[in-house]
């Protein structure tokens, strides 16, 4: 399942100097992958006076938690932020993925006439689509989500390309004998998909899953588009919006002259820092974890399509 | 009889089960489909009952008239301009570097250093924009940066142009590494084996073996990044650049005109904005049929459809 060769023709492997070569190239991309992220997390535990006189380096004067500290002073919003993210993630993905699901199958079933057709419906929204203004505006004055975790969770609720995952996921990994056979046993639809399909097809599931909850943890553009009340604001909305307010606030007092203001006193450099370390730390953390569900998916998905 | 009412029962059933998914579809993205007639209208809010079909109702067609005002203006040429030659580069670099890069994963002798590169290299497939922006951010900044030294990075356009295709090159890199490399790995090493008893070097192998193989894949990821090369990263272009105005020549493209124009909220506005995004979808559809057009023409096997 994972996507690194596992047996190699011994006479046919590259030269020592070759592979050297490799080493450099790959190691040094693969370090550029994630040198920024150490960065964020260095800046997070430097202490204001090293970014006062050094600014952001990767060798500070001085080590603190205390914008940590400063982040979990801010108490109420960055916990309500906290929670409807959460919130979030774990609702949209529990709907995405069982809506996902109904809809794959329903596409993987050879023997629903009705499969042709809704096969064009979901992608043709991959090649076509109203545009940003008349979505919005359907989202907002039609179904008047905004300003609710609903505006968060509902318009993302169905991603073609995880349609297609799981429709070929279903295909290869779900015998039609099976979903046959169950048939005669007096199984109905519904019960053949959750009591039979659905267990053989956790792989395939779990990486549509993963992938539905780190779209919703990541979003912010739902935010940026349905939400102006700060209780439903999401963590990535929060952080974007004290990027806003202090660049805001630096070109508005660059444009009336007033330069020799020390930028070093805006508040909390540090402290946003910190936000998107501990934003970052749950993938972080998970990643190792759940990237080999992921690239197993993936690779099911796309080869076999 | 009794069989025409099993089949019809199990297909209603299934029917069932795509419901949800078939409302999210209609409501989400096809009524949006519909609502597009604002860029033909001179669209303005209905004061009594501003419901988006009495709005659409009550506003005077004007025809191309927001067409015509959009491309009266140099803003025009130069966010499309932006949109397509940032896009054009990603695609060859993201492809080259990709391909180059599992190639040389899928030759590496020691599995835990290729898995430990990929691994790593992947990794900022799971950060969001905002984040990234922060790491972007934390090197560019005017104050603190590590790079501030060289020039007002969020001031002066210059250098922008790397910074962008870096950035998306950083996220994208390991996504396609991940898939050409699944591609590659599924490719029958006895060809490989046979090629090294014939003489063959590594780099004739290659060109003559690993590149032919991976051809599908490379046609179909060709064909889907072309259709959406009017469809610049919304994310990428907001946030990196932290929508700063004097880097709009080089940062400006459709999709953040479109936003830009729909939060002015300005008399008319919304006929323009919609019209834009219906621009860039209907050219973006064209460019993804004539893509597989010529596809199909040449290589018919690989078309998408």
């Amino acid at each position: 399942m994972t996507a690194i060769p596992q047996k190699k023709f011994r006479g046919n492997s590259i030269s020592r100097l070759a592979e050297a070569a490799i080493h450099l190239i790959t190691g040094s991309i693969a370090l550029l992958c994630i040198i920024p992220f150490i960065f964020i997390v260095i800046i997070a535990f430097s202490s204001a006076e090293s970014l006062r006189t050094v600014g952001y380096t990767f060798f500070p004067t001085e080590w603190t938690t205390a914008s940590f500290q400063a982040a979990f002073d801010m108490g109420g919003q960055l916990w309500r932020s906290f929670y409807n993210s959460v919130v979030v993630t774990v609702v949209g993905t529990f709907l995405s993925v069982l809506i996902t699901i109904m809809y794959s199958y329903g596409l993987s079933r050879t023997d629903y006439p009705l499969r042709k057709f809704f096969a064009f419906f979901v992608f043709f929204t991959m090649v076509f689509g109203g545009g940003l203004v008349p979505t919005v505006f359907v989202i907002r004055n039609v179904l008047g989500l905004s300003n609710s975790l609903a505006a968060l969770i509902v318009p993302a609720l169905i991603i073609p390309f995880h349609v297609i995952i799981m429709r070929t996921f279903f295909k290869t990994s779900v015998p039609e004998s099976l979903i046959e056979s169950a048939r005669l046993d007096g199984a109905g639809e519904f019960r053949t998909l959750f009591s039979i399909v659905v267990p053989i097809a956790k792989p395939g599931i779990a990486t549509v899953a993963l992938l539905t909850a780190i779209n919703y943890w990541n979003d912010w553009f739902l935010a940026l588009l349905f939400i102006r009340d700060r209780d439903f604001f999401p963590l990535q909305y929060l952080l974007m919006e004290m990027q806003q307010n202090i660049e805001f606030l630096r070109r508005n007092l660059a444009m009336i002259g007033a330069s020799n203001i020390n930028f070093a006193d805006l508040p909390g450099e540090g402290l946003r820092m910190a936000l998107c370390v501990i934003i970052v730390l749950p993938i972080a953390f998970a990643y190792p974890f759940f990237q080999r569900y992921i690239i197993s998916g993936l690779t099911v998905g796309a080869v076999k399509e | 009889m009794r069989l025409f009412l099993t089949r019809n029962k199990k297909t209603l059933a299934i029917t069932m089960m795509m419901l949800p998914g078939a409302i999210w579809l209609l409501l989400l993205r096809y009524l949006p489909m519909g609502g597009a007639v604002i860029a033909f209208q001179d669209y303005r809010p209905h004061p009594p009952n501003p419901t988006l079909l009495n709005n659409i109702l009550n506003s005077n067609f004007v025809g191309f008239d927001n067409f015509r005002f959009i491309f009266a203006t140099d803003r025009a040429w130069i966010m499309i301009r932006n949109t397509l030659a940032y896009n054009a580069v990603f695609i060859v670099l993201t492809t080259v570097f990709a391909i180059a890069v599992a190639i040389c994963l899928s030759e590496l002798r020691s599995k835990f250093f290729a898995k430990l590169y990929q691994t790593l290299m992947f990794y900022p497939f799971f950060i969001s924009w905002v984040v990234a922006g922060y790491f972007v951010f934390a090197f560019l900044d005017p104050t603190f940066g590590m790079l501030s030294h060289v020039r007002d990075w969020y001031f002066d356009p210059t250098g922008w142009p790397t910074i962008l295709t870096s950035a998306h090159l950083w996220k994208s890199l390991g996504f396609n590494t991940v898939i050409y490399l699944a591609a590659i790995t599924s490719i029958d090493h006895g060809m490989y084996e046979a090629a090294a008893i014939d003489g063959a070097s590594k780099w004739r192998q290659v060109w003559a073996i690993t590149i032919p193989s991976i051809r599908p894949m490379i046609i179909i990821l060709f064909i889907l990044a072309v259709g959406r090369i009017f469809n610049a990263d919304f994310g990428l272009f907001w946030n990196i650049p932290q929508n700063m105005g004097p880097l709009q020549n080089v940062t400006e493209v459709i999709d953040t005109y479109v936003y830009r124009v729909m939060q002015a909220n300005i008399a008319g506005a919304m006929g323009m904005a919609t019209a834009a995004g219906l621009f860039q979808n209907v050219i973006g559809f064209i460019c993804i049929m004539g893509a597989n057009a010529l596809v199909r023409k040449f290589d018919n096997e690989n078309a998408l459809f």
